[in-house]
């Protein structure tokens, strides 16, 4: 009798035309598409994107050229020079980011002693030749001036847990 | 023919035709009337073939938003207003593209199997009834002939895939002209049971004979049509489409996640045409299916008029069936592809006519 | 000149250049493409005839189905065109004693009739007459038992292709997709109700 019944059951196409009905149910459903541009999608403030360099409030850049972070760096995207400064501290004389390379893991801003290196949270952004997107030293220092603001909040945010 | 123009044309065109009429006459003398023949048939075709090609860019269209639509997604809506404007976009996207012709490469050959694709499904229109009346070729054979200039479509396949010169190319075309093969097998023994109980190769024959019977004498046409008597093989015929047109889940060819198919080294515009094949060769399917299963202009009741609207909303229909199989159902694996067109289909059409066979023996034949 | 015979020239015009390419050619392939060219040709030629069964059942056949499997084989074929060119002086003879004979035999049976098949008129068929159905009849009348014969042999044709792909038992292990649509998901797995667990 059973087998009957999958004989029949499998001649009639039954499953086929319940995996149908799915499709034909969701064809109504309300759909959850985000219009990009026009809408977004809320982001974390530990989303990781570009990158930037950060400075101490009074100019200073943070970056003690430790090399923890080009260490730590899975994709070897990060490439770091350094010399001693007049002054006798050491720091870099080249801090350079492949975001070709980079795989946005952020193992480089968990290494940092000093929060120097950090990802914000800016991803519109793009490269239009080759070479666009390798960030040198004073482009990952611009971008940590642009955006310090939202940087200290998100890591005012994230403090408390870590 | 003649007098038929001069019917077809509004009034204040008729002074004009038969200017140009006598024109011909002075100009071509005893040879005008096969000209005038030549030329009324170049103009059926081209009045056929030019709403087919815009149909075929939005069926693309459609497809995209059915089956956005059953993925929660909402399509295409960026170019114009609700997206429709992206066919256009795409069609000059592929033209502009580049056609990359493969080192190596057979290159008459390369360039000429998606025109082996393509015209099939374009010359099949030509016997393609739209009512009592409005068809291009009225030929005896029609059925026949629509099968055999199907079955050409394979060598766009096998040539693609020779001329390509690559091994991967070269085995997607030889699994892909294996399963069309097949399912031409079955789709042919699915068709001769039609042929039977409708006793005629007309296909405009085949849909008047659905017109009868006895569901049609209380009103309820719909259920005197082929479907319902000839149930399994309509299920049969219209998988096999499915399978002939390389659509999902038998869209081996394609296969992008896979295997790769017969148009792995195609680009651009020669890409294209195979695309513009498979869609014609969609929507003649269910051209087909509708003539001859759902009574083609064939009104599903009584009280409503036959008419070609009925038609294309059959045609309609089953291609957004078409679309929305390939929504939901993830793709055969090659073996269970050919076993079901040859340890399925087959022996359940060679049984079925048979089967059917008697049936119009005995005195319960329902299609006299 | 009529409509009709510029056409037949026209499609005979093709079909000749079509055959000579099909011997001449290097590359199979192409040749097996002219060859098909040539089957279209000779099927328009046909339906000029008004033997548009024959004509269809030429493409259906012919072009469908058995140049297809023609040129599944060529196309697997390693062609060595130099292997292939040598001992031509050597088949020579011979060839040309074949064709030679073909040819006597082509003239003998054309000769005598074929001229005057110009002369006669090929009858008209009436409006409505269907070539079909009177090929189907004669097939299922008068030459039933030929007609059988073929279908018998055609038949052994089948059975004898799959009995040579026959090996044996089979020695690879596989699922038969039969039993395995069978398969439902309670009889494999067992969906079981926990109690959450609290953490702290």
């Amino acid at each position: 009798m059973g087998s009957m019944k999958n004989v029949f059951n499998s001649l009639l196409l039954r499953e086929l035309f319940k995996g149908m009905s799915v499709t034909g149910r969701y064809m109504f459903a309300r759909k959850i598409t985000v219009q990009y541009p026009e809408e977004k999608t809320p982001q974390s403030f530990r989303f990781r994107g570009l990158h930037a360099l950060r400075r101490y409030p009074n100019g200073e850049e943070r970056c003690i050229a430790c090399k923890l972070c080009e260490a730590v760096c899975p994709a070897l995207a990060i490439v770091i020079e350094s010399a001693e400064r007049d002054d006798g501290s050491r720091r870099t004389t080249r801090y350079d980011i492949d975001l070709s390379k980079c795989i946005f893991c952020g193992f480089c801003e968990e290494a940092c002693p000093v929060d120097a290196i950090v990802e914000t949270r800016v991803f519109e952004y793009h490269g239009e030749k080759r070479g666009d997107l390798y960030f040198t030293k004073p482009m990952l220092l611009a971008n940590g001036d642009r955006y310090e603001n939202e940087i200290a909040e998100d890591r005012q945010l994230d403090a408390k847990y870590r | 023919m003649v007098e038929t123009l001069q019917q077809l044309l509004p009034g204040f065109l008729i002074p004009y035709f038969n200017a140009l009429m006598q024109l011909g006459h002075n100009f071509f003398g005893a040879l005008w009337p096969d000209i005038l023949t030549v030329v009324w048939t170049v103009i059926k075709v081209m009045l056929i073939i030019a709403p087919l090609l815009l149909v075929v860019a939005y069926v693309t269209f459609w497809e995209r938003k059915v089956i956005g639509w059953m993925q929660v997604r909402i399509g295409p809506n960026r170019v114009g207003p609700w997206g429709l404007i992206q066919p256009i976009a795409d069609g000059l996207k592929l033209m502009l593209k580049e056609v990359v012709i493969p080192a190596g490469a057979d290159k008459s050959v390369f360039l000429l199997a998606p025109v082996f694709a393509f015209a099939p499904a374009l010359v099949a229109w030509a016997v393609i009834p739209f009512n009592d009346v409005l068809v291009v070729a009225n030929v005896n054979a029609s059925l026949l002939y629509v099968m055999g200039v199907t079955s050409i479509g394979v060598y766009g396949i096998m040539l693609a895939g020779w001329a390509s010169n690559s091994k991967y190319a070269f085995l997607g075309g030889m699994r892909s002209a294996a399963q069309l093969i097949s399912y031409e097998v079955a789709m042919g023994l699915a068709l001769v049971v039609v042929l039977m109980v409708s006793n005629s190769l007309n296909l405009g024959d085949i849909v008047k004979s659905q017109g009868q019977g006895r569901f049609a004498e209380m009103g309820l046409s719909f259920l005197s049509w082929n479907w319902l008597s000839l149930l399994p093989m309509f299920g049969v015929y219209v998988v096999s489409c499915v399978a002939e047109t390389n659509r999902a889940p038998f869209d081996m060819a394609e296969g992008e996640s896979e295997i790769v198919g017969y148009h792995v080294e195609y680009s651009g515009m020669a890409f294209a045409v195979f695309q513009l094949a498979e869609y014609s060769a969609m929507l003649m399917c269910s051209t087909l299916i509708s003539l001859l299963f759902l009574g083609g202009w064939l009104s599903p009741v009584r009280f409503l008029p036959d008419s070609i609207f009925w038609l294309f909303a059959k045609i309609a229909a089953f291609v957004f069936f078409f679309f929305w199989i390939r929504a939901t159902f993830p793709r055969y694996r090659y073996d269970q592809i050919m076993r079901l067109g040859w340890k399925v289909f087959i022996p359940l059409c060679l049984v079925w006519l048979v089967i059917v066979g008697c049936w119009m023996m005995s005195p319960w034949n329902i299609w006299k | 000149m009529e409509f009709k015979t510029f056409v037949f020239y026209f499609l005979s015009t093709i079909l000749v250049y079509a055959s000579l390419r099909v011997v001449t050619l290097r590359n199979p392939v192409h040749a097996a493409l002219h060859l098909i060219l040539a089957f279209f040709s000779a099927s328009g030629v046909w339906i000029l005839l008004q033997a548009e069964f024959l004509a269809i059942a030429l493409v259906l056949v012919y072009v469908g189905a058995v140049m297809v499997l023609f040129l599944f084989v060529v196309m697997m074929l390693d062609i060595n065109i130099d292997r292939l060119r040598e001992g031509f002086w050597s088949y020579l003879p011979l060839g040309s004693i074949i064709a030679l004979l073909m040819l006597a035999e082509m003239s003998l049976v054309l000769g005598g009739s074929y001229y005057d098949l110009f002369e006669s008129n090929v009858p008209q068929a009436e409006s409505g007459y269907s070539n079909v159905k009177a090929v189907g009849r004669l097939l299922f009348t008068d030459y039933v038992y030929p007609f059988e014969l073929a279908s018998v042999i055609l038949l052994v044709g089948i059975v004898a292709a799959a009995a040579l792909t026959l090996r044996g038992k089979r020695k690879t292990k596989s699922v038969s997709p039969g039993q395995q649509v069978f398969v439902k998901a309670k009889d494999r797995v067992r969906v079981l109700k926990m109690p959450a667990e609290q953490r702290d």
